[in-house]
């Protein structure tokens, strides 16, 4: 599915790595190892080089907001450019059901931005990329701000996208969680990405 | 129709009101008496030097010698736009965008006004295009300077939002169109209100002057509503294009945004 060839940029050793369809590769490390950087540089969102294709086509070929529909990315720390949380989604009907599965208030459309608290950010961030239906998603730490009912609700959401075929890149600190999702973990420590034990 | 001479009797009793203030000032301690001072010594060089410089200028009549002037006074505007940037561009693009910006969008409008409005001969004619000049390029540089600033430090602070949008497939152009929209509006209110109080409040220097040196009154107040239309296509004309190209700048084809073309101003 997503094929990683020598990815570089400043603050990551040349990295090469893949994600196949339906398959969830969790991404471990300490802080600051690089993990937000790698995530960056494969959305396209930092300057980097590297051969990179999706189901064949390459990267440098396709418009970048193209990739990034395709290959969703969620940072750790949303960001929000509407005062109501409604028009951060393309279609409120359509979002419905997935905030539903995410344990969110259905009103919660309605809300003002600030009035979220860090969780309900989190979620509802990720609540928007999973209305475009992304391909590949790489997530940066999904859960780090949640309690564990929401997590609950969260990983449930994200095997129901795996099963449907989607690929997985996921950031996380918590092995207990790497270990329910993910096939395959990789660790990274300095910037420097390497396989680890499943 | 002209104006009481003054002479340079009358200018050195006035200076003492000026001197008087210096005086007070150092009194109270507020610590701006040597500021003053310099300020004041460098208003009085600067414009009789401008003084000599005018009265050259409009003896040569030489097209040469004008766009020479004009170009200095454009170098000087730029200047003063890059170094009022709280986050400028890096390398040449803080100086380049400002003073291509405020080039193109004064020269074009001075042209205009002295080929098809005021028409004097030659159009090139000093005594016209050189005031005129000074007059829109003062509030250009004005509106520039507010628009690029306001660009920047929007991006910067907007920073998570403008990427969220970009995450999610937004295209730069649409990513960046609430930040380009704040900037050109902050570019061009100083304009609507120059304008809003302009003959309530503030009675416009050239117009004003115009009345002392004997004009009737209404003759000045159409020289000065042809300026001000001037200045509203060139301000117009001037943020626009330098907004624009900031945010291209702040931007690449790959739709990123490119924080890292931006560094903190070395003239703060």
């Amino acid at each position: 599915m997503l094929h990683i060839e020598n990815l570089r940029r400043p603050g990551l050793t040349p990295t090469s790595l893949h994600i196949d369809a339906g398959e969830c590769v969790a991404l471990m490390g300490p802080s600051g190892a690089g993990k937000s950087l790698l995530l960056r540089a494969i959305a396209d969102l930092d300057p980097n080089e590297g051969e990179l294709r999706l189901n064949g086509a390459e990267r440098a070929g396709i418009p970048a907001p193209d990739w990034r529909r395709k290959v969703g990315y969620l940072p750790a720390e949303t960001g929000w450019w509407a005062p109501l949380v409604a028009a951060h989604f393309t279609d409120s009907a359509a979002a419905a059901p997935i905030i539903a599965a995410l344990n969110l208030p259905p009103d919660c459309l309605n809300w003002p931005v600030e009035r979220l608290s860090t969780g309900e950010k989190q979620r509802l961030g990720f609540a928007r990329l999973l209305e475009l239906r992304p391909l590949v998603y790489l997530l940066d730490e999904p859960t780090s701000a949640l309690d564990p009912a929401a997590i609950e609700a969260v990983e449930a959401v994200i095997a129901k996208r795996l099963h449907e075929g989607a690929g997985i890149l996921m950031t996380t600190h918590d092995a207990a969680q790497a270990a329910r999702l993910a096939g395959r973990q990789l660790r990274i420590k300095d910037g420097a990405v390497s396989e680890a034990g499943p | 129709m002209n104006a009481i001479p003054l002479t340079y009797w009358d200018l050195a009793t006035a200076s003492l009101l000026l001197a008087a203030n210096g005086v007070l000032s150092a009194i109270l301690g507020l610590g701006i008496a040597g500021r003053l001072a310099i300020a004041a010594l460098r208003m009085l060089v600067q414009l009789l030097l401008i003084g000599l410089v005018l009265t050259w200028l409009f003896a040569q009549q030489s097209p040469l010698w004008t766009g020479l002037a004009a170009l200095v006074m454009i170098g000087f505007a730029g200047y003063e736009i890059s170094a009022r940037q709280d986050y400028a561009l890096k390398g040449w693009w803080n100086y380049g965008l400002g003073a291509m910006s405020i080039t193109i969008a004064s020269t074009l409008v001075v042209m205009l006004a002295l080929t098809t409005h005021i028409r004097p001969t030659p159009w090139y004619h000093a005594q016209y295009a050189l005031p005129i000049l000074g007059m829109i390029l003062g509030n250009v540089m004005t509106g520039v300077s507010l628009g690029l600033n306001t660009l920047t430090t929007t991006a910067r602070r907007e920073r998570a939002a403008i990427e969220a949008r970009l995450m999610l497939g937004a295209s730069r152009g649409k990513a960046l169109s609430g930040t380009v929209r704040q900037a050109l509006r902050s570019g061009l209110i100083p304009l609507i209100n120059a304008m809003s109080v302009m003959g309530l409040v503030s009675l416009p220097g050239m117009m004003t002057g115009q009345i002392l040196a004997g004009a009737p009154p209404i003759e000045a107040v159409k020289y000065q509503l042809l300026i001000m239309f001037l200045i509203g296509g060139a301000t117009g004309s001037g943020v626009i294009l330098a907004v624009y190209g900031a945010a291209h700048r702040l931007t690449d084809a790959r739709h990123r945004l490119r924080l890292d073309r931006l560094g903190a101003n070395s003239g703060h």
